[in-house]
C-alpha cells in the first residue's frame, strides 16, 4: 500500500496542538514508516508539492493569511481534520470576538501602563508588510468544509496517533469518552 | 538597482514572522526588520474574567512553553490573593512549582538544542537543506536522536505530574498548588531503570555540553564571531546573586558588566521598563527608561543570565559555568554562546529536578495559603526564552480590570532585529546572488534567541522560506522558494 501523503499547519493557533503531536515521543520513527509528509513545519516543504491525502489544522482564522493558508489546505488535500479546540470553535483567540477589534489594539498599544506615557506618536500597527486582522475569529468549518473534528486542548498525544493510523490505514477509530473534551 | 528580500515565516513569536531586507543600488543592505505578523488583543479581552481564570487562559498564548505564563500568571494572582510577593507559599506549593518550571526548562532547552540548533551545527548552515533536521540527524546519529526525544519526554513527564496534562496543566492555583507529588510519581522518576530518570538526565545534559563543546574547538571563529554586538543583559537573579529561574529581583548589566538595574523589586517593574511600537510589527520594543529607546534595549534568555548571575547553585553546572567564564570573560556579547549558556542550564535543570524529587515537602497536603487581597499584582518568572512578565489589576467583584504582559521573545525583539541586520549585512552586502545558504545563515542568528515558533517550526526540520527580488518600482525581478 503506497503511503498516505500529510501536511499540517498552525494557523491561528498556540502551537500547543503541533507540540502535542510531538508527545508520541519515540513514535515518531514509526511514523515515518507510515505517512509521506509534505507541506508542513515538519519539513522543508514551503508549497505543496502534490495532492495530499490527509491535511491537519491548528488554529482558527484570525487574519486574511490565515483564511489564505486554509483555502490552500482545503484545495490541496483530500481529507481536512480540524485539530484542536481553536480550530474548532475558534478558542481563546475568539475571547475578542466580544470586543471590537480597534479597542483590543487600542489597550495593547495606546493604553497598556507600559505605552500609555511614551507612544507620543499615537502609533498602531499598520505596516504593509503585515496581514489584515479580521474583525471576528473565526473556526476553520465556517471558512471551508472540515471533514473530522480532534477536540482536546490540546487533543492528546494518543488521541492524534491513533487518528493519524486510522485516517492512513482505513481502520476504525476509537473514541474513549474521555478524550471527547475541551481542555 | 535596488531589490528587496522576503524570507517568510520566519518564526512563530505568539504569532508568525518575517523578515524583510532591502539592498539599495550598490548592493548594500539598507534595511532589515523582522516583523511580527500576528496579534491577538489579550490585554484587552481577559478584562471582565474572575483572576483565577488568568493562570488557566494566559498559557493559550503560547503552546511551546505554555507553564512559563501558568507560572509567571499564577504569581502575579498570588500577590493578589494576599499570599505575598514570591516567597509566601507552602512548601510544598512553591517546590511543585518549582519542580513544574524546572521540568519546563528541561524540555524547552533539550527541544532547542537537538532539534534546532544540532542540525546547523552537525552540518552547517549552508548544507543541504533536506538533511538540515532532526530526521538528518536521526540518519546521522541515532542513538542522538532518541536521547534528544528521550530528554524531551522526561521533561514533559515532569509537567504532567506537577500540572495534571503536559500542555496546558492546572496545577498552579491562586496561593499555590492543587496536588501533591505521590511516592508513586516520585519514584517513578528516580528509580526507574530505563533513562526516565534523573539521574540518568543529568548524565545525558552533560554529554549534550560536551558534543558542543567538541564543535566548539573545531568552529571557534564561527561560533565566538557570528552575529556578535554589546548590548544590555537582564534577568532575575536570586537575592544573593545565584541563578534563580523561578524567582528573585531584577537585574541588567550593560555591555561592560556594569550594573544598570540593581537588584530591584520586580512589583516596582513600571518604574523602570516602557515599550516602545513600531508600525511594522506587532511585538513592541522594551527599553529600560534611565537609558532611554536608542540605548536601553537588553538580551534575555540564557545567555543573558549566565552575564547577570554570580553563581549557580548547583554543583556541576557550577563548575561549568565557572569555565565558561575563564574563557569567555565577564560579560558575553556573543550570539552564539547562547547555545553553550543553554546547556549549563539545561544541567542545572536536570539537578534541580533530582534535588527537588528528594525533597519530602513535595509529599506535604499544605498546599494553600493566602492573606490580605490586594487590588494588583506582577508576576515574573525566566522562563526558557528570558524574562517574563505579567501584570493584572482586579475590582471588588474579583474582575479583570487591567493586564500587561511582556513575554520574553519581546524583550529580546530589539536584539533579533539587530540580529538580522547584522548577518543580513555580513553576508549579502556586495553580493551578486543571494543563496538559500545565506538566507539561512540569517535565521541561524534569530534561531538562537529561539523564539518560540521557530522552536515549533524547527522542531522536525526547517522553516520554510521564500524570497523575492523587487526592484524600486516594485518589479518583482526573480521569486525563489527553497
Ligand atoms: S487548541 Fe489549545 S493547544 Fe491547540 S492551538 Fe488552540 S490553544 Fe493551543
Amino acid at each position: 500500500m503506497a503511503k498516505k501523503i500529510i501536511a499540517t499547519a498552525s494557523l491561528s493557533g498556540c502551537f500547543g496542538c503541533h507540540m502535542s503531536f510531538l508527545d508520541i515521543d519515540a513514535k515518531i520513527l514509526d511514523l515515518i514508516e507510515l505517512v509521506e509528509f509534505n507541506k508542513s513545519p515538519i519539513d522543508d516543504i514551503k508549497k505543496f508539492t502534490k495532492q495530499c491525502d490527509i491535511g491537519l489544522i491548528e488554529g482558527g482564522c484570525c487574519n486574511d493569511e490565515n483564511v489564505h493558508n486554509l483555502l490552500d489546505f482545503r484545495k490541496n488535500c483530500k481529507v481536512l481534520v480540524s485539530v484542536g479546540e481553536c480550530a474548532i470553535m475558534g478558542g481563546l483567540p475568539a475571547l475578542r470576538n466580544m470586543v471590537p477589534l480597534q479597542e483590543c489594539l487600542e489597550e495593547a498599544y495606546l493604553n497598556g501602563p507600559t505605552v500609555r506615557d511614551c507612544n507620543e506618536n499615537k502609533i498602531i500597527p499598520n505596516d504593509p508588510e503585515l496581514p489584515k486582522i479580521l474583525n471576528k475569529v473565526y473556526p476553520c468549518h465556517e471558512i471551508v468544509k472540515i471533514d473530522y473534528f480532534l477536540p482536546g486542548c490540546p487533543p492528546t498525544a494518543e488521541l492524534i496517533w491513533n487518528a493519524l493510523v486510522t485516517l492512513a490505514t482505513g481502520a476504525e477509530l476509537k473514541l474513549p469518552y474521555e478524550s471527547v473534551r475541551f481542555d | 538597482m535596488g531589490k528587496k528580500i522576503t524570507i517568510e515565516p520566519v518564526t512563530r513569536v505568539e504569532g508568525h514572522g518575517k523578515v524583510t531586507i532591502n539592498i539599495n543600488d550598490k548592493g548594500e543592505v539598507e534595511q532589515s526588520r523582522l516583523h511580527i505578523v500576528e496579534f491577538r488583543g489579550f490585554e484587552r479581552f481577559v478584562q471582565g474574567r474572575p483572576y483565577w481564570e488568568a493562570p488557566v487562559l494566559v498559557q493559550r498564548l503560547c503552546g511551546i512553553c505554555p507553564v512559563s505564563h501558568h507560572l509567571a500568571s499564577a504569581k502575579a494572582i498570588d500577590v493578589i490573593v494576599g499570599a505575598g510577593t514570591g516567597t509566601g507559599l507552602t512548601p510544598a506549593g512553591e517546590k511543585m512549582r518549582r519542580l513544574m518550571h524546572y521540568g519546563q526548562i528541561f524540555q524547552s532547552h533539550s527541544l532547542h538544542f537537538f532539534h534546532l540548533a544540532a542540525p546547523d551545527l552537525l552540518f552547517g548552515y549552508d548544507s543541504d537543506p533536506a538533511l538540515r533536521n532532526v530526521i538528518g540527524i536521526a540518519m546521522a546519529n541515532k542513538e542522538l536522536a532518541v536521547q534528544a526525544v528521550l530528554m524531551r519526554k522526561f521533561g514533559q513527564e515532569i509537567i504532567k505530574a506537577t500540572a495534571g496534562k503536559k500542555i496546558h496543566g492546572t496545577g498552579a492555583i491562586p496561593g499555590g498548588i492543587n496536588k501533591n507529588l505521590s511516592v508513586a510519581e516520585r519514584d517513578s522518576f528516580l528509580k526507574a531503570a530505563d533513562p526516565n530518570n534523573a539521574d540518568y538526565m543529568v548524565k545525558w545534559a552533560q554529554g549534550a555540553l560536551d558534543f558542543f563543546k567538541g564543535y566548539y574547538k573545531k568552529n571557534k571563529d564561527f561560533i565566538d564571531n557570528f552575529s556578535y554586538f554589546p548590548s544590555n543583559h537582564m534577568s532575575l537573579v536570586r537575592k544573593d546573586g545565584a541563578l534563580d529561574l523561578y524567582h528573585g529581583v531584577l537585574r541588567a548589566v550593560d555591555a561592560d558588566g556594569r550594573k544598570v538595574l540593581h537588584d530591584v523589586d520586580y512589583q516596582d517593574y513600571l518604574k523602570y521598563i516602557r515599550e516602545e511600537v513600531k508600525s511594522w510589527s506587532y511585538m513592541k520594543f522594551p527599553y529600560m527608561m534611565s537609558m532611554g529607546k536608542e540605548k536601553g534595549w537588553y538580551r534575555v534568555g540564557p545567555l543573558a543570565r549566565l552575564n547577570t548571575a554570580d553563581f549557580i547553585p548547583s554543583p556541576i553546572a557550577q563548575k561549568e559555568f565557572e569555565e565558561y567564564k575563564s574563557l569567555t570573560g565577564k560579560v558575553n556579547n556573543r550570539c552564539m554562546h547562547t547555545h553553550w549558556a543553554r546547556l549549563i542550564e539545561t544541567i542545572h535543570a536536570a539537578e534541580m529536578i533530582r534535588d527537588l524529587l528528594n525533597d519530602s515537602d513535595l509529599q506535604s497536603d499544605n498546599l494553600v495559603t493566602s492573606g490580605t487581597r490586594q487590588a494588583r499584582g506582577v508576576g515574573v518568572i525566566e522562563a526558557p526564552r528570558g524574562t517574563l512578565f505579567h501584570e493584572y489589576s482586579v475590582n471588588n467583584n474579583d474582575q479583570i480590570t487591567e493586564c500587561n504582559m511582556i513575554v520574553s521573545t519581546t524583550n529580546n525583539n530589539e536584539p533579533m532585529n539587530r540580529a538580522v541586520n547584522f548577518v543580513a549585512k555580513a553576508m549579502m552586502n556586495g553580493k551578486k546572488e543571494i543563496t538559500e545558504g545565506m538566507m539561512n545563515a540569517v535565521e541561524v542568528a534569530i534561531r538562537a534567541y529561539d523564539p518560540c515558533l521557530s522552536c515549533a517550526t524547527h522542531a522536525y526540520g526547517q522553516m520554510p522560506l521564500e524570497i523575492t527580488l523587487i526592484d524600486p518600482n516594485g518589479m518583482i525581478l526573480d521569486k525563489k522558494a527553497k
